[in-house]
């Protein structure tokens, strides 16, 4: 194995040139970056700007169109496999079933994972849904069903956290009871995308501006001052 | 990473999926409804007491594979829209079990219209007696079962990452499910004779047996294809 290939077992993230497409359109172009293990990696930047894509192909749900990706040393997509179970996705929904409870769609994904069913138990009390967890999601708040979204990224106990406003319709406090197992403190690899630039920055190693799928801003978050970050959403 | 056991994980999504389906009855009460509506339409429709042979076999399957339609157009509906596709993509599992799950979905449902359809139908349309007809049947049905759920699962998911798969459904699985009409129906046809006839051509069973098989690789071969990017 040569040097370049050794260095990039050993990185959570490498990306060069990383384009993706829809249609005629170009969501994602010529995204290079590294992520070291153990970081957290804050995405901003208007809507539009490709941010969700490039989680979902972080994710391995869509395949590059150019460039090489590598997740946790391992390239996408020849060998998705090996990743899929280590990557955790916080998306926009909850990818839960609205008709089945909290505790019947983590059993489900704890199948899928091949996780103990005790795991389901731990992570509803670590949340603070044990006493809803019968309930069918349809009926439970925005905020209910998010901490039910993040029980099932965390089910595998995945090294690798990909997430997309993780703290979207949850109170303080119930974020601050949530940060010990997707903060910064969480000892994850992360990858974070948030229409609040102050708080991901707070938590952000590295900053990756995207604008039109293009990248306007990449390096760490003190080289970020007022002026550039609203150049971010202009 | 531990791999999750395919069969558990086939078992674990037709729990759910047939769990959904109880909370929200959106596929087995239309098809139940479709066929004893369509039994008392051909009742009145053809004007004629009761049926046997060709005729009566071939409004049944006819019947059956229309209304199965309405349950291939559903069975990834919640998938789609509330994620369960991602969240599968997402997990280690091989993807050939959701195909299995789904060919189990569809399997129960085929099998529970038919406890409702059967009677249905002997007691509207059927000339012979049903007791008669049925041990024979149980093999026309069960092999037409299965072609219909492989190939259901196959096209629902191709249909249901599209805008149009209510159209494209039924456009790509009724062309696809001519054979299996075709075997079931020349199957099923001397047991619905009246007076009752001696035995049926060998032929029809093994016909209806291959294509199943055949389909069943094709859709091995192809499913990875259509659920990922």
């Amino acid at each position: 194995m040569g040097v370049a290939a050794e260095s990039q077992r050993e990185r959570a993230l490498a990306l060069d040139g990383l384009t993706r497409r829809y249609g005629e359109r170009t969501a994602l172009a010529e995204v290079t970056l590294t992520l070291e293990p153990g970081l957290t990696l804050a995405v901003l930047g208007p809507n539009g700007a490709g941010k969700t894509t490039l989680l979902r192909v972080l994710a391995t749900l869509l395949r590059p169109h150019a460039g090489k990706v590598a997740v946790l040393g391992h390239r996408l997509p020849a060998e998705s496999w090996a990743v899929r179970g280590r990557i955790g996705l916080l998306a926009h929904e909850p990818l839960l079933y609205r008709e089945l409870t909290a505790r019947e769609n983590l059993r489900l994904h704890a199948t899928l994972h091949a996780v103990p069913r005790a795991r389901v138990a731990q992570l509803l009390d670590a949340v603070g849904l044990a006493r809803r967890a019968d309930e069918p999601l349809r009926t439970l708040s925005r905020g209910l069903v998010q901490r039910a979204a993040i029980c099932r990224m965390l089910l595998a106990d995945p090294d690798l956290l990909l997430l997309d406003e993780p703290y979207a319709n949850l109170d303080p406090g119930v974020q601050a009871a949530l940060t010990p197992l997707i903060g910064a403190g969480a000892g994850k690899t992360r990858v974070l995308v948030s229409h609040d630039p102050a708080g991901a920055l707070r938590e952000a190693d590295l900053v990756l501006g995207l604008s039109r799928g293009r990248v306007s801003f990449l390096g760490s978050p003190s080289e970020l001052d007022d002026a550039a970050l609203r150049g971010l959403y202009a | 990473m531990r791999r999750p056991r395919t069969l558990a994980v086939v078992a674990a999504l037709l729990r759910a999926q047939l769990r959904l389906e109880l909370r929200t009855f959106e596929a087995l009460p239309a098809m139940c409804l479709f066929v004893v509506t369509a039994f008392v339409l051909f009742h009145f429709g053809l004007n004629v007491d009761a049926l046997s042979g060709n005729l009566a076999s071939g409004v049944l399957w006819v019947t059956l594979l229309l209304a199965a339609l309405l349950a291939i157009n559903r069975i990834y509906v919640a998938d789609a829209e509330q994620g369960g596709f991602d969240a599968f993509l997402l997990s280690p599992a091989e993807r050939v079990a959701l195909l299995g799950a789904k060919t189990a979905v569809l399997l129960v449902y085929l099998a529970v219209l038919e406890l409702i359809a059967l009677p249905a139908f002997a007691i509207l349309l059927l000339e012979p007696s049903l007791w008669q007809a049925l041990p024979g049947m149980l093999g026309a049905l069960a092999l037409g079962d299965l072609g219909v759920a492989v190939i259901g699962a196959l096209v629902g998911a191709l249909a249901v990452r599209t805008q149009a798969r209510d159209l494209l459904g039924p456009l790509i699985s009724l062309p696809l499910l001519v054979p299996v009409l075709i075997c079931a129906a020349s199957w099923s046809a001397p047991l619905f004779d009246y007076p009752h006839a001696a035995g049926v051509a060998v032929r029809w069973p093994a016909i209806l047996a291959l294509y199943d098989a055949l389909f069943g690789l094709i859709a091995f071969a192809l499913f990875d294809f259509l659920v990922e990017d």
